[in-house]
């Protein structure tokens, strides 16, 4: 087990250089001088110059690709274009945020979603049943910054009971919380709902129930157990995707995460900012999957089995 | 939520999932099923035959349905032009001359959201074609050669996977500028690792079997294998990815146009439309709410549909 973790870790290595590689070239090939940026469109030519020497602009584009991963290796990931101040430093103090955002959208996401696919499954094809597939694709169809604006039509224009933007209580979180998670939800509804339904036909739950055992002890002891498997999946694979999704509900909700910052540095072509973020929020998605694969393998025997 | 998928659920072809299309004749041969089915239709007729059944399915076809005539003939069904501005009549409220109100430059949302359809229809699956394409082949190559190449293309996936989608979506755009071909492309590019896996999946179990077997025994070149004997019958899996993969774009694509690196006004498309009414949320909510229900309407749609078409097309996941 522990040197399937540890490989697991080794082969992060390659991917982030890969993925440090597409974002480097991306921002390569973007348009718009860095040095021009930090020193203001009327500074002189000669200046600009002379920035784009000092900062290794000139070099060919490997060197400067070699550069970067040895700074980003050694922790720095170079200087904000706009704010001068480490990029690093700046994206640490945003991601607490985002990792607030999108811990608690994902616990809102399990909270509803096992239960009312638990429930749905169990009775299937009954009104509860229906309106909860209903509702969950209703869940996957809405853009979620829609749905944020929608929310802070009705709760902070309309009723006036929550606070439409900014950080601060439990208040100012519940709504890009529920945003951001409710996708998540619907999701994880139906895939729990279709995860039981499989597992409550299999012959160990009639033999349970032939046995004579209490309903829920069949559920809770036996169906559960297995169904819940691959729910765990999806729920390491949504808290991903909410990192990326963080963006736009961030954006709705003045909401100062890494995501906003995102956007702010790739609208004012702030491009280390923009590398280094891709990178963390990367950084971020694949520890998680890899967080849920171990945890995976804690869970069910079979696959533990084959790392021994 | 539907009972007859209930009578459904002895479908004569079990192993139609995995051979529909061209190959159809040696997956017979192969499985001896074609001779035990009660009742003989082509693989795409058995295919649609269940999808009819199907009444939420049936809904979704038909609301897409819609949607593409809308596109289609957004010239005679919209009231007004996209883009005529009446700077004296700006954010009003639904009235009887301009359905869904006026937007912030005195525009009609109703013909903006009619002509919108064809932005995310085209959006939509242009930018899916660019996924299942490269994704396709990409994931047909790995599959079908294994060894390095396959090892070299699937570590490029994964790199592209640990990048989220919708992030990936943006840093392009920002390089390449907004505008609707950047948007497609690079809705498309980051959906590639999903299509390449999911070929890839079902080339390994197909290319096994025997029909693959005797098509190389007699001298077909791994191009005409692959294009003639393979791919056509991976098609299940890409055909229901690729229908909810049309949602995940018109999604993406108004999730981009929605932070201003999208597509530029005053192109009337939903995402955009949105974002420039969100300034006034408080005073004329209308302008952003109508583009929104446009979108779910849609997704929701193709949603209903793609379930539908995963449970006609494999019998077997069904419950």
């Amino acid at each position: 087990m522990y040197r399937y973790i540890i490989r697991r870790l080794l082969l992060l290595i390659p991917v982030m250089l890969g993925v440090s590689f597409i974002v480097f070239s991306i921002m390569f090939f973007t348009p718009g001088d860095p040095a021009k940026i930090m020193l203001g469109e009327r500074a002189p030519e000669a200046e600009v110059a002379a920035l784009r020497t000092q900062m290794g602009l000139d070099d060919p584009f490997l060197v400067q690709f070699f550069n970067f991963v040895r700074n980003a290796v050694q922790g720095d990931f170079g200087r904000s274009l706009l704010t001068r101040r480490p990029v690093a430093e700046e994206l640490f103090s945003r991601f607490p945020a985002t990792i607030q955002l999108a811990a608690t959208a994902v616990f809102i996401a399990v909270a509803i979603g096992i239960p009312v696919g638990i429930i749905s499954a169990i009775r299937q094809y009954s009104f509860f049943d229906g309106a909860a597939m209903t509702l969950a694709l209703v869940g996957v169809s809405m853009p979620n910054f829609w749905q944020g604006l929608m929310m802070i039509l009705l709760f902070s224009v309309y009723l006036g009971w929550l606070p439409s933007s900014g950080i601060g209580t439990f208040w100012h979180l519940l709504m890009p919380a529920i945003t951001l998670g409710t996708s998540s939800a619907a999701l994880i509804t139906r895939m729990t709902r279709s995860s039981m339904l499989e597992v409550i036909r299999q012959d160990y739950i009639r033999t349970a129930r032939a046995k004579g055992l209490d309903e829920r002890v069949v559920i809770n002891r036996h169906a559960l157990k297995n169904a819940l498997i691959p729910v765990i999946t999806v729920i390491g694979l949504q808290f991903g995707a909410l990192l990326g999704g963080a963006v736009l509900t961030e954006t709705v909700f003045a909401w100062p995460g890494v995501g906003r910052l995102m956007v702010d540095a790739i609208r004012q072509k702030d491009f280390p900012m923009v590398q280094a973020g891709v990178l963390l929020l990367a950084v971020a998605f694949s520890v998680v999957n890899l967080v849920v694969d171990i945890l995976y393998a804690y869970i069910d025997p079979r696959i533990k089995a084959q790392y021994k | 939520m539907d009972k007859d998928k209930e009578k459904d659920q002895q479908p004569p072809h079990p192993e139609a999932g995995y051979s529909i299309g061209g190959a159809s004749e040696q997956a017979g041969v192969t499985n001896g099923i074609q001779a035990k089915a009660p009742k003989q239709r082509g693989q795409w007729a058995e295919v649609w035959h269940r999808l009819k059944k199907n009444r939420m399915a049936m809904f979704g076809l038909t609301v897409i349905v819609i949607i593409i005539l809308t596109a289609i003939f957004a010239d005679v069904a919209a009231p007004y032009s996209y883009r005529t501005q009446n700077l004296r009549r700006i954010a009003e409220s639904p009235s009887r001359d301009h359905w869904l109100g006026t937007d912030e430059l005195g525009r009609d949302i109703f013909s903006r959201i009619i002509y919108g359809t064809r932005i995310s229809l085209q959006v939509g699956f242009v930018a899916v074609s660019i996924s299942v394409i490269a994704g396709g082949f990409l994931g047909a190559v790995s599959g079908y050669y294994g060894g390095k190449l396959d090892n070299i293309i699937m570590r490029l996936m994964d790199v592209l996977l640990a990048i989220p989608a919708i992030l990936l979506a943006i840093a392009i755009v920002s390089a390449f500028g907004g505008g609707l071909v950047n948007v497609m492309i690079a809705v498309g590019i980051s959906s590639i690792p999903i299509y390449a896996r999911i070929v890839k999946a079902s080339v390994i179990s197909i290319k096994e079997q025997e029909f693959i077997e005797a098509a190389r025994a007699v001298g077909a070149k791994d191009f005409r294998i692959i294009f003639k004997h393979v791919l056509p019958n991976a098609m299940a899996p890409i055909i229901v990815q690729g229908t909810i993969g049309v949602a995940i774009a018109i999604l993406s694509a108004a999730g981009l146009s929605f932070i201003g690196l999208g597509i530029q006004p005053p192109t009337p498309e939903w995402g955009a439309m949105l974002s420039g009414g969100r300034m006034f949320i408080r005073t004329a909510p209308h302008i952003a709410t109508f583009p929104g229900i446009a979108i779910m309407i849609t997704i929701f749609a193709l949603n209903l549909l793609g379930d539908g078409l995963r449970d006609a097309l494999d019998p077997r996941l069904k419950q």
